[in-house]
């Protein structure tokens, strides 16, 4: 069984609350005593119906708001796969949630009202899912019982939204007509629209293909650790513990490590003891090497012919995460990239991005919170990256504030700043 | 070749990573086990992240002196079989010392009582990364929490003010006199832990199956007889079949009927099962829609 994750947007309007309740109920993942809870509480507050949002709703704040703050996660699992939703609530100043849930995201659900069309809201969503190269992205066309279940207004929406996404980088695009009130097309297909030949929701999600997203070409082994027992029955043991962010490594295979270049070839893969095979992302694992190099954590491994981009200098795209500080040229900041620590400087705000209208405003002199922009940075140390695009591991970091230690920054990496 | 991964290769590669990631940035972590089948997974996937080297911190229980003694057998029993370093936190010494005032009646139960010696041991020890073994799926006020969750010099946790997480760059910072909750399995479900106790054939507390117990019923769930809990009128003890969904402190933790005598019977029923674990087995969230979120911000769990 395969595990996909799926960031969810939308407002409450959408009636995104109640999509999720549904596809949590008809897979009977909602059970009696969560059910009773909500049934409970809609009761005290005087709701005429059993309110499925405040299933999401977790926190005193939220309830007593009737808003959601934060990206919640949710779980369930069908016979085919095993589902992590991020589900991020969708006004604008929450765009800090929505990268935050896109980020882990194998796919992207963006909920559109279809008595109102594409909306700001909509390309915005659908913008950030973009930058940050959500594989797939699924738009339903909810509400269809409200529109009479009608073709015109759906291929209307579907022409509409694939005029604007032209724009943008989206690999994978599939569209939806859906009611998720009466469940139409969400489990089970809906009898109301006979035109609409796709698949329901939950079919797409149980079947996009998402194994050939990850890179398996570049080979990108950030080391963690050195594992070394310092115990007599081990006395020899030596291997480098990581996360295989790309490529496929196997027994026997030349590397190159980085920063010092030196080559040599890997004597052993294993976990706990296993020997493996093979190693491919995402696999946490061992990796011992033939000749005994100078490694420690922060460090990469590679195939020669085929190493990451080495530099202080980055090209990135950055979103603010920060409520109490802005980000401006000359700002110094800590850096976390891969298992690398730095600290960088922030030498040039090139230009704020529109997340609505993607217009450019490169008069801007800071990014606030919730914003994004294009940056320069020079780093204390060199990193081994790829281009975001390329690789969403090797291409992403995260700025953070030294006096506070708040997380306050999102990067994607463009290229190096030239 | 596929490279396709399960999902619990996927949940078990994330969480070695998380693990070997605290250990990397931070010098004095401490894993909390408390002998449930969650710290019995956690600990498991700890030692695997480190194999063959030896775990590289110590073991803690935050003892409320009610505990299953079946339990505590086992605790010490993977103690002993892994020559890890265990620390007890007592509730009863806490209570004793009067720094935590015991609660009374019939419905008294410890569990509270727990954040006082867990926020004192963390300081006795200066611990700067706690694992637990919680998990988003188990509760509302979880589902929110971070995989490196802050906690301030007073050991809180600020829901409204939690660090973003993205990608798999966890933030480990903080200052002298703070710490970081660090949750390994945020992202396993009650279903994926006993899939992966299948699995990897991990050993559980013989209280997790199926046996014969003296219960009594209280509000609708069947809790184990014990010295610990006083009875209210119209309360009576009878003898059942039952296994424990999760395993606490004895005076708040509800066992179900059970005839699941193996990890797979278990596993069957829980398919089956209309009700949480939580909802089924803890008296100690049904006093308000909050209960979580209040005692996770005083420092608990």
């Amino acid at each position: 069984m395969e595990l996909l994750r799926f960031a969810t947007a939308g407002s409450v309007d959408d009636g995104k609350s109640t999509l999720i309740g549904r596809l949590l109920y008809d897979t009977k993942s909602i059970l009696e005593d969560q059910l009773q809870a909500v049934e409970r509480t809609s009761k005290a507050r005087g709701d005429e119906y059993v309110n499925l949002a405040l299933l999401l709703d977790g926190l005193k704040a939220e309830r007593e708001q009737g808003i959601t703050i934060d990206v919640a996660y949710r779980y369930f699992s069908t016979t085919k796969r095993k589902f992590i939703i991020a589900d991020t609530p969708g006004h604008l100043q929450y765009t800090r949630n929505m990268v935050t849930g896109a980020s882990t995201a194998d796919l992207a659900l963006i909920l559109v009202d279809a008595r109102k069309g594409v909306l700001e809201q909509t390309r915005r969503h659908a913008f950030i899912a973009s930058l940050l190269r959500v594989p797939h992205l699924v738009l339903c066309i909810n509400k269809m019982d409200l529109v009479g279940f009608d073709q015109a207004v759906f291929d209307g929406i579907r022409e509409e939204f694939r005029q604007f996404s032209m724009k943008l980088d989206v690999a994978d695009l599939t569209f939806i007509p859906i009611s998720a009130l009466g469940g139409d097309n969400v489990v089970s297909r809906s009898d109301k629209m006979p035109w609409y030949q796709g698949p329901t929701l939950l079919h797409h999600l149980e079947n996009v293909h998402i194994a050939s997203d990850r890179n398996l070409i570049h080979v990108r082994f950030p080391v963690q650790s050195v594992i070394r027992p310092m115990s007599a029955k081990y006395h020899d043991y030596r291997a480098y513990a990581g996360q295989v962010l790309g490529g496929v490594l196997r027994p026997g295979d030349e590397v190159m490590a980085m920063p010092s270049g030196f080559t040599t070839r890997i004597r052993s893969l294993e976990l706990a003891g296993k020997p493996l095979a093979e190693a491919f992302p995402p696999m946490s694992v061992n990796v011992s090497l033939a000749e005994e190099l100078d490694i420690s954590r922060g460090d990469m491994l590679c195939r020669p012919g085929n190493p990451p981009l080495v530099g202080q200098d980055l090209d990135a795209m950055v979103c603010w995460l920060s409520e109490s500080t802005t980000l401006q040229p000359g700002a110094r900041l800590a850096l976390k990239h891969t298992t690398r620590s730095a600290r960088a400087m922030v030498k040039q705000l090139h230009y704020r991005l529109d997340v609505n209208t993607l217009h450019r405003d490169e008069g801007s002199a800071q990014l606030k919170l919730n914003e994004i922009g294009r940056v320069t940075l020079r780093t204390t140390v060199p990193l081994f990256f790829d281009e975001y695009r390329r690789n969403r591991h090797t291409g992403s970091f995260i700025l953070i504030d030294e006096a506070t230690n708040a997380t306050v920054g999102a990067g994607m990496i463009n290229g190096p700043a030239v | 070749m596929s490279y396709e991964l399960s999902h619990l290769e996927a949940l078990e590669a994330e969480s070695i990573f998380i693990i070997r990631e605290v250990v990397a940035e931070l010098d004095k972590p401490v894993l909390l086990f408390s002998g449930g089948k969650d710290s019995a997974v956690m600990l498991h996937l700890a030692v695997k992240a480190f194999a063959p080297a030896p775990l590289p911190f110590p073991l803690m229980h935050v003892d409320t002196g009610h505990n299953f003694p079946e339990v505590l057998q086992y605790r010490d029993a993977r103690v002993a079989e892994l020559g890890a370093r265990l620390i007890v936190a007592s509730v009863q010494e806490a209570i004793d010392a009067g720094r935590v005032a015991e609660e009374k009646g019939p419905r008294a139960s410890r569990n509270r009582a727990q954040t006082v010696p867990l926020l004192e041991a963390i300081e006795k020890h200066q611990f700067n990364a706690v694992f637990g073994g919680a998990r988003r799926d188990e509760e509302k006020a979880r589902a929110k929490e971070r995989v490196f969750s802050f906690r301030d010099e007073f050991g809180q946790w600020d829901p409204k003010n939690q660090r973003p997480e993205l990608w798999n760059l966890y933030n480990a910072r903080h200052r002298r006199g703070e710490h970081l909750r660090v949750f390994p399995l945020s992202n396993w479900t009650e279903l994926d832990i006993w899939q992966y106790i299948d699995q990897e054939k991990v050993a559980l507390p013989s209280i997790y199956f199926s046996h014969r117990r003296e219960v009594f019923r209280r509000d609708g769930m069947l809790m184990a007889w014990s010295p610990y809990l006083q009875m209210l009128p119209g309360e009576e003890v009878s003898t059942a079949e039952v296994r424990f969904r999760t395993v606490g402190d004895m005076t708040c933790t509800a066992c179900v009927e059970s005839t699941a005598v193996s990890v797979e019977q278990v596993i069957n029923e829980i398919r089956a099962s209309r009700v949480t674990e939580r909802g089924a087995s803890r008296a100690d969230d049904k006093f308000s829609e909050t209960a979580m979120e209040d005692r996770k911000r005083e420092g608990y769990f």
